[in-house]
Formats: C-alpha cells, structure tokens, sequence
C-alpha cells in the first residue's frame, strides 16, 4: 500500500468511485484512497444522475449507455471524453465469462446497448436471434480493411456484419516469480502440478469454462477446445484433484496478485501487461503446450434500449486516437493498423502482447462448440460444486 | 358493503402479490424441473425425471449448506442472545435507544459492500498480516469456510438479536425478582424464568436466519472464493452459467422441498416445547 487517507469528501469520493467504475486499471489507488471495493457494483446505477449533465451539442443519444464488458478492459478517461462529448454516461457491468453473458441476454431483458463477446461466441448470438447486424453507416471510424482478418473474420456471420474488432490477446498465466526459487516456468503441466504441490493454497483458475477446462486439457497435451468424453473426464479429474489447492476459483485475479494472496492464476494478456507493469516480478506465461488466442467485439444486442448511443460510443471507441489510449491503459494488442500507427514502439515489440511466434502458433481459436456443449457446461459446474 | 367483501378486497391486494410472486413462479420452476435444457441453453417442456435423478451431483452443494446454515444460526444465537439480554435487561434506560440503533447501523450499508470489507480484513494483509507480527504465522482465513462463517454470523446478528431482545423486553421484570425472592439463584432463574420466557423470540430468530441463510449465495461467493459452494451458488451458476434451466429448477424444488421439511419439523419442536412448558407452569 502506498499511501492510506482515512477521510475524503464526498465529491472526491465519487470521482474515484467513477473513475474506478470506468475500468478497474485504477483499482489499487481506488481502493487505497476509498477503502472500497465493491461499492461500484451496488452505487454504480446513482452515479449518472450525481454529475451534471453538460449542454449537448452532436444529436441527442440519450443520457446513458450501458456496456457489458470484462474486468480492467478500458481507460476511464476515455469514457469521461464520450460523455463530455455526448451527454451520455457511460455505465459498465464486468463479467467474468462469455457464458455469463449470454445467459444474461438469453434471460431478456438485459438493458445492455453494447457488450464485449468473444470470437467463438458470435455465431451463438446469431443464430440465437440475440444482437442485431450493425448498420455501418452509423460506425464511420470503422475501417475494415485496416484490420488483420484473423482478428477480424468472426465479426461476420453469413456475410453479415454482427461485431467490430475490440482488440485480441491470449490466455496464460500471470505467476510470481519471487516464490519460485529461480524456477522458470514455461508449460500448463508445470502450472497444474505446481499447484498441487508448492504453490497449494496460492493458484486460481477462472470461473470460466472454456479457459479453466480448456488449460486442464493442456495438461494431457489435449486441444483445448476438446469435447471428447474421455478427454473431458481426464480435465475433470485434474480439476477435481487440484481443487482442494487453489486460492479461489475467480476471473477477477488482479485484486488477490497484487496483495500476494495468491501466486499464481489464470490470465490474459492485459491483465498479465498491467501486473508486469506495476510489478516486475510478475511473469505472464504462455503454456508451451499451447491455449487460447482470442479475439473480442463490440457488438448491439437486439432491442437495445439505448441504441444510438451504442453505436455512439462503439464509434467512438475505434477511433484510433481513442483507441489507442485504451490499448495504453488496458495492455491487449488491436489489429487496427491506424490505431498502431499511434502506439509506441516499445508496445509494438512487447513479448506479452505479442508472444514469440512458436508460442502463437500452438494457440487455437476457441471453437463455437464449446460454448453450448452441454457436458463442458455441466463439468465446470460440478467441478465448482464439488 | 358485507363484512365478507370487505374482507375479501383487503385481503386482495397481498393475495395479488402472493400469487403473482410466489405461487406463479414456483408452478414455473416446477414445470421447469420437468423439463430439458435446450441445445443452446434454457428450457425446452419434457416429462422426465432426469433433472431429478441427477440431484446427487450437487450432493456437496447441499452437504455444505446444510451443514453452514444450522452451525451460523447456532453460532448467531449464542453471539445474539447475551447482547439482547444485556440490551433488554441491564442496559441502561437512558442508553437503549442509541444502543439498539447501533445494531442496526450495519443495516445503512450494502451487505455486497460489508462482505468486501471481510475481504480485506480476513486477506493476506489483514487479520493473518497481524497475527504474523504477533509471531503465528502461515495463518490463512480468506476463502475458507471459516470466513464463510464469519460473514454469516456478523451478516445475520441483527436479524438475531432483535426478535429476541423483543421477547426479553416484554419480560415481566417482577418475575425475575419474585424468583430471587423466593431463593433461587441467578442461574435457575435464568434457565427456568428467562429462558423459557424468551423461547418465542428464539425461535422466531433462528427460523429468519436459518431460511435465509440456506437460500445464501452472496457471502460464500465472496468470503469462500468460489470453494465454498451453497445451493444458492449451485443456482445461479445453473441459470447464469451453465444455463440448464431444467436442472436448476429441480435443484431450486428440492431446496424448497428441504426447508418446508425442516421448518415443519422445527415448529412441531418448538411448539411441543412451548406445550410442555405450560404442563409445568400449570403443576
């Protein structure tokens, strides 16, 4: 802790509570000034009546825009640039999997005008009839031949347009170096058998099927996106085993490294930038076996109740200039050519957005099955439970 | 207007709410146990016993709400009931007032937000970072179903000491002293005037903890990590994760079915209590 101030003002107080809304890079000093954690979660919903709401000038889009989205995966101050620049108030909900978001939406009535899905989850939501073909008229900044088509093919289902490119990274495993007495490690077979002996009581997982069971299957040497009953029965066992070892089973990991609770966990690739940054003995892995890469969009659900102000902000948020300060804040890699043209060079070259390509090229894509394989769904619940 | 209709049209708008809230959507869950999950997620209407038969895997689930639940409203009342008594008896009159607000103080905050600050003071760097300064270490709280514990005793208290210190106010402080008068000791008057006088708020306090607490899913997600599993934490990740709406019905009928069991069985006890009591008074 750097420093500790036992009273702050109302005023100040709601400042960092929004600025820490906006993405949780400003988590640690947010806590260290308020002492509060999950006070967003619950005064979220007041705080876009408690500022002022500026004159409006560019069309009116409403008050409000509510964004679904992962933990640490914007820069505040961008959101606040959008409301000054719109009147409308950007309000976040952080989920943990793609599952969760899709229940959520399969559920109705979500609220949500913008969420952040995942590349292998994008033909669920089309064929469930659950987010709309974006009108690209109204999304200006978008520049589809700026992207790298890996990184950008699944926002199309059919030839239609359903998703814009957010940015992409890969899925690892953040491990602190000053309790593995010099050892580096470099696999998912290290990972799970380091839990289960040193490092028990100190690893987490995400609560989160397709990584948690899929870096399980990384341990056999399986593919990760595997639904073969004899291979889901191996992952379960190791789950199962490894179970009594781990810290916790969360996709909010940052909170618990960061305090030394917990040693190791399950990361992705700007979560795993962010810690490194602020904590150099923070190392991000990639199994050597391979995981995941991935890649996550913007994309409308049907009926969303805000809808012009979604497409306001999704445009808002590929504009390069914007964009490129979201990739400074939460440390993924974009595959908008206009948006790199504006980072540093030292973020270009950086091993942990952009891994060594031997370590790229045993990475998979996750497959669409996964999400709605019923047995995977039912392993990662019996496995929590058990 | 008959008496009858009068009746009748102040009792509609609970009977409204009753139905449109309970009795609806518990007909809707059981229909749903009844049925399938659908290829991507949800429900589709089947007549299988399936979800049913598949209860056992949520074996630990139950185990452990079973077990927390009784052990938190046990753990509350002996916590709550020498705090109610101080407040209904000894305090001090001028006092009780702002005591008894400061009970409910708590109450003012979000039970999300308290539950965060448990995080801090039960991680690395709070209660174990003290008692390593004080020379124990390696002392782990956080995310272990002791925390889970603390969180629903400190979380519950209040629902605890109030229906108690209720009785224990109505208490009919001439008893007490007729007791001593007549040589008992301050023990015996406890165990055979007070107690025995408090059984109803007792009772009414563990029943409100105890039913809250088996439908808990918010503090052992939070104080247990994701390790220590409710049936509420099963719930909601059969509907918010897992999306096998059928199945988590049939968890949600037999949570339903596992209290109404327990409770009828805990007011036959209580009331056969409360009988018996009158037996001797009478003698």
């Amino acid at each position: 802790m750097t420093k500790v101030t036992d009273h702050i003002s109302k005023q100040k107080f709601m400042e960092e509570l929004y600025r820490f809304k906006k993405g949780s890079i400003t988590r640690r000093h947010f806590l260290n000034v308020t002492g509060l954690g999950a006070a967003s979660a619950v005064m979220g919903a007041a705080v876009p009546s408690l500022l002022t709401r500026p004159a409006f000038a560019a069309g009116d889009i409403g008050d409000r825009v509510i964004l679904a989205t992962w933990p640490n995966y914007h820069d505040p101050a961008n959101f606040e640039a959008f409301t000054e620049a719109t009147g409308a108030h950007v309000q976040m909900n952080v989920f943990g999997s793609n599952e969760e978001m899709l229940a959520k939406l399969q559920a109705g009535g979500s609220g949500w005008d913008v969420f952040v899905p995942t590349n292998y989850t994008i033909t669920t939501y089309v064929s469930e009839d659950l987010i709309e073909p974006l009108d690209t008229s109204m999304l200006p900044n978008y520049d589809p031949a700026a992207y790298d088509p890996r990184f950008s093919d699944a926002g199309s289902v059919d030839g239609k347009l359903y998703a814009v490119p957010k940015d992409w990274g890969t899925t690892g495993y953040v491990v602190n170096n000053n309790h593995t007495g010099g050892k580096k490690l470099t696999s998912w077979k290290e990972f799970w058998d380091m839990t289960m002996d040193s490092f028990s009581g100190r690893t987490m997982v995400h609560d989160y099927q397709l990584t948690t069971i899929g870096n399980a299957l990384k341990y056999f040497g399986y593919s990760f996106n595997s639904i073969d009953e004899k291979e889901l029965a191996d992952a379960e066992k190791l789950l199962i085993d490894a179970k009594p070892h781990l810290f916790a089973i969360s996709s909010d990991y940052q909170p618990s490294i960061r305090n030394g609770d917990a040693w190791m966990s399950m990361a992705w690739t700007g979560d795993g930038k962010q810690l490194n940054t602020d904590m150099p003995e923070i190392e991000y892995v990639l199994g050597v076996e391979g995981g995941e890469i991935w890649s996550d969009y913007y994309a409308v659900p049907k009926g969303a109740p805000h809808r012009d102000a979604a497409y306001a902000l999704i445009n808002f948020l590929l504009d390069p200039q914007v964009n490129a300060k979201e990739v400074l804040a939460h440390g993924y890699p974009t595959a908008d050519a206009h948006t790199n043209k504006l980072l540093p060079e030292s973020l270009l070259n950086d091993p942990i957005l952009y891994p060594a390509q031997e370590l790229l090229t045993a990475l998979e894509f996750g497959a669409a099955v996964t999400l709605t394989d019923p047995n995977r769904a039912e392993l990662m619940a019996r496995f929590k439970s058990a | 207007m008959s008496i009858r209709t009068r009746n009748w049209l102040l009792l509609a708008p609970a009977g409204t709410l009753f139905l449109a809230l309970l009795i609806v959507p518990l007909t809707v869950v059981l229909i749903f146990s009844f049925g399938e999950r659908a290829p991507a997620g949800g429900v589709v209407p089947a007549f299988t016993l399936e979800q049913y038969a598949n209860l056992p895997a949520r074996w630990t689930a139950f185990k452990n709400t079973l077990t927390l639940a009784p052990i938190g409203t046990l753990a509350a009342l002996l916590i709550a009931y020498p705090l109610a008594y101080f407040l209904a008896v000894r305090a001090d009159p001028k006092w009780k007032t702002i005591l008894l607000i400061l009970v409910i103080v708590p109450f003012w905050t979000s039970i999300l937000i308290r539950s965060y600050a448990w995080i801090f003071l039960l991680g690395g760097r709070g209660l174990p970072a003290i008692l390593e300064w004080m020379g124990i270490d390696g002392v782990r709280l956080i995310n272990t179903p002791f925390a889970v514990l603390v969180g629903i005793i400190y979380g519950y208290l209040p629902l605890m000491v109030f229906p108690i210190y209720v009785s224990l106010d109505r208490l009919d402080k001439r008893l007490l002293e007729a007791s001593s008068d007549l040589g008992a000791p301050a023990w015996r008057t406890f165990l055979q005037v007070t107690l025995p006088l408090s059984v109803s708020g007792i009772a009414t306090g563990c029943m409100l903890v105890f039913i809250l607490l088996m439908g808990e899913f918010l503090i052992p997600a939070m104080l247990g990590g994701g390790k220590v599993f409710f049936v509420g934490n099963a719930l909601v990740d059969l509907f918010l994760q897992s999306r096998n709406w059928a199945y988590g019905s049939a968890v949600a009928v037999a949570l339903v079915v596992i209290m109404l069991i327990t409770v009828t069985v805990y007011m036959r006890l209580i009331s056969r209590l409360g009988a018996s009591r009158d037996d001797v008074a009478i003698m």
